[in-house]
């Protein structure tokens, strides 16, 4: 099985089939970690570029280890905002990287539609790491493995995601990834941190955490932001953390194997206890390790990789 | 010099004609317009299966000089406005400097006048370096040759410095051009905020922004029996409340652009920066309602807010691109193919919307052809499509959301004060 595009943008124009192709080839990635020699000859001479316009270690980090592991050579590529000031377009700033020969883009941007604008003008394949409040599709990919790697299936399963989905490219990732591969999905924030019309997305609704959480199977957090408080969009973090959240007793009300799920930095104490991001439901850690299995998969596949020669390839690693 | 347009059907809404006749022009002014005038002495221009109209008046536009010249500069603009059937303009002042003095005034009339082109009408700034605080010297502005006043380029957010603004300005009986926005609930917004913003993950700005301001700055000026011209209508609730407060008997005009009757916000899913624009474009639903609102009279004028920015402005991120598309050389091609083909308007209503109320609003002695009048003629070819192509725009700015768009219909002459200024899309 293999993918027939070499940029990845989002999810929102994913099939369920190719997916279950990204998900399927990260499991036979996630299958060489054990092993004490953890790179494949893959992507072996070809030069996979980070391109961050905004600051961010995890992914960075998880992009950087997926691509080391599978043979290619990575560029570190970091723009602070002063050297944008200084004149430089970010058309210049991408051509100048594509003169390095890069084979691959990894692009992080803070505003919505970099990555489309960057296929538009380079011959690179583009992944896109998170661009503004619009998609973050690994994200998306590693937390469907996750969920799946635990519950053995997506179909049917009662998810609900808490917290600031307006301003979350995660949330908007997860919204096409879950309710594609079938699961039911309920967002739960205040009507303030709620976008326009997302219900025709295929999700419900929901600003009462206490009823929506009752017989959940997986229970997401997303980080809220200190900063949304002084645009009124809730009053404080007390309340916002009184109504919207989770801690142990909330908790209580989903199913006794409930996922407790976050994509990090964790705010501890105010979207999330200490206790339920440390409790035994939570897999919080296993979605890090399993974001770099989904990314090899995603960069491999970009690539023009094929799922059943990974075999092949994980025998020459050794 | 004489000049004999022959056989074009006339279509003048202020007198009533429309049919086959001849126009005379002498001395830069209509001398005569009826059926089988000779006269040997003057060139003849044979105009059958053309449309002879009062020549059209774009009462919204930013030919950005002084200030932003590398977008656009008077003399590209006026060459713009002609080759797009445009005898008039009326330029805003957003420039650098502001033009909220009579130095700058004087400036770009003159540089106007040096084109011979098209007339170039300056409307100043309502308020001193448009910063809302205090207003202009208006009555001054109005001797060295405003047409209009206009908070275009920073909307006053202050009720009371507006009130002032409107109270102080109906002694000369002139129209304050207002943008309604209440900058407060847009702050970062990008775009309309519905289901697209929500999908795209841009920012939203919500058409009750607008729609307050209106209602705000109708109930102002209508309080203080002063004249308001509401700029660029773009939703569904702006056209309502003009309707009831027209209904009312209050005095209002009010103008839209062909962008939000053409275009909605799914133009904007490419994140193409020449799809963002203030205000911005709306829903489907708000596109039928301003199409109500051009066929039933509600929305008075069509005008383009003309706003040429250069690639370093828009071949950027969406968030950090300028507001705005250039629109003097679509704006009729586009108001006959959407409004005039599709039986929306009759061509005397698209003439009422693009020439005759223009001329009334900004208190000109334009928009129709009676005998004395000064001779700002446009002729259109009905027949004519083509399909659009930024890079043949005159304007210096080619950042159109229409290039590549098939249309019918484009002027076919430009005569300002009785010259031929362009024919068949050449500059004379």
């Amino acid at each position: 099985m293999g993918l027939k595009r070499k940029h990845l943008i989002g999810l929102e124009d994913a099939t369920t089939e190719e997916i279950e192709t990204y998900l399927n080839t990260a499991e036979s990635f996630k299958s060489v970690f054990d092993r004490k020699i953890k790179k494949v000859p893959a992507l072996r001479g070809r030069t996979i570029v980070n391109l961050f316009f905004e600051n961010s270690t995890r992914t960075r980090t998880s992009f950087e280890l997926a691509a080391k592991r599978l043979s290619a050579d990575v560029i570190n590529f970091s723009v602070s905002t002063s050297s944008v000031a200084k004149g430089e377009t970010l058309i210049d700033t991408a051509k100048t990287i594509e003169a390095l020969e890069s084979d691959m883009i990894v692009v992080r941007h803070s505003c919505s539609g970099v990555p489309l604008l960057l296929t538009k003008t380079l011959k690179s394949g583009i992944v896109n790491a998170g661009d503004g409040m619009h998609e973050h599709p690994t994200q998306g990919l590693l937390d469907l493995f996750t969920i799946r790697e635990k519950k053995k299936k997506i179909k049917g399963l009662k998810i609900v995601m808490v917290g600031d989905i307006a301003h979350s490219r995660v949330a908007r990732s997860n919204i096409y990834g879950m309710t594609k591969m079938g699961a039911d999905l309920t967002l739960v924030a205040p009507p303030t941190l709620i976008p326009q019309d997302i219900e025709r997305l295929g999700v419900k609704v929901d600003h009462d955490l206490r009823k929506a959480i009752k017989g959940a199977d997986v229970v997401y957090m997303l980080r809220i932001q200190i900063e949304r408080q002084k645009r009124n969009l809730f009053p404080s973090l007390r309340e916002f953390s009184t109504l919207y959240g989770v801690d142990e007793e909330k908790l209580k009300l989903a199913n006794i194997d409930a996922l407790v799920m976050h994509p990090g930095p964790m705010n501890r104490g105010v979207e999330i206890s200490s206790e339920v991001a440390d409790s035994e439901q939570s897999v919080i850690c296993e979605q890090v390790t399993n974001g770099i299995a989904v990314r090899m998969a995603v960069l491999y596949l970009l690539a023009g990789g094929e799922t059943n020669e990974i075999a092949t390839l994980s025998r020459q690693g050794n | 010099m004489k000049l004999l347009l022959s056989a074009g059907r006339v279509i003048d809404p202020v007198n009533k004609i429309n049919e086959v006749l001849d126009v005379l022009i002498e001395d830069g002014k209509i001398s005569k317009v009826a059926k089988n005038i000779k006269d040997k002495a003057a060139m003849l221009v044979d105009l059958k299966s053309k449309i002879i109209v009062p020549g059209l008046i774009d009462m919204h536009v930013h030919l950005r000089e002084p200030g932003f010249e590398y977008k656009e500069t008077i003399s590209t603009g006026v060459r713009a406005a002609v080759l797009g059937g445009f005898a008039s303009v009326a330029c805003m002042p957003n420039t650098d400097p502001v033009m909220d003095n009579t130095a700058v005034v004087e400036y770009v009339i003159s540089k106007g006048k040096k084109e011979n082109l098209a007339n170039v009408y300056p409307i100043a700034s309502v308020s001193k370096n448009a910063k809302g605080e205090e207003i202009s010297d208006i009555g001054m502005l109005l001797k060295s040759g405003v047409v209009a006043l206009s908070d275009d380029a920073a909307p006053l957010m202050n009720a009371e410095i507006m009130r002032r603004a409107f109270e102080y300005t109906k002694q000369f009986n002139v129209s304050i051009i207002t943008h309604c926005e209440d900058k407060n609930m847009t702050v970062d917004g990008v775009m309309n905020e519905s289901f697209n913003s929500t999908v795209l993950g841009l920012r939203g700005m919500a058409p009750v922004a607008e729609s307050i301001m209106v209602y705000r700055n109708i109930s102002i000026a209508n309080y203080m029996k002063a004249l308001v011209h509401i700029a660029h209508v773009s939703c569904k609730e702006s056209v309502e409340i003009i309707r009831w407060a027209k209904k009312q008997g209050m005095r209002v005009t009010c103008e839209t652009a062909p962008h939000y009757f053409t275009l909605n916000d799914e133009a904007v899913k490419s994140y193409d920066t020449n799809t963002k624009m203030n205000p911005p474009l709306r829903s489907a639903e708000d596109v039928k309602a301003i199409i109500a609102g051009l066929k039933d009279g509600t929305i008075d004028c069509i005008a383009s807010d003309h706003a040429p920015h250069g690639r370093i402005d828009k071949e950027v991120e969406y968030n950090y691109a300028a507001f705005g598309i250039v629109g003097l050389e679509t704006m009729l091609p586009l108001t006959l193919t959407e409004l005039v083909d599709k039986k929306i308007l009759t061509l005397e209503q698209a003439v009422e919307k693009l020439s005759v109320m223009p001329a009334k609003i900004l208190g000109l002695k334009k928009g129709s052809l009676s005998a004395g009048a000064a001779a700002d003629i446009t002729v259109l070819d009905l027949e004519k499509k083509y399909v659009i192509d930024v890079n043949k725009f005159a304007s210096k700015s080619k950042n159109s959301p229409f290039n590549g768009r098939p249309v019918k219909g484009a002027a076919f002459m430009t005569i300002v004060g009785g010259e031929i200024k362009m024919q068949e899309g050449k500059l004379l």
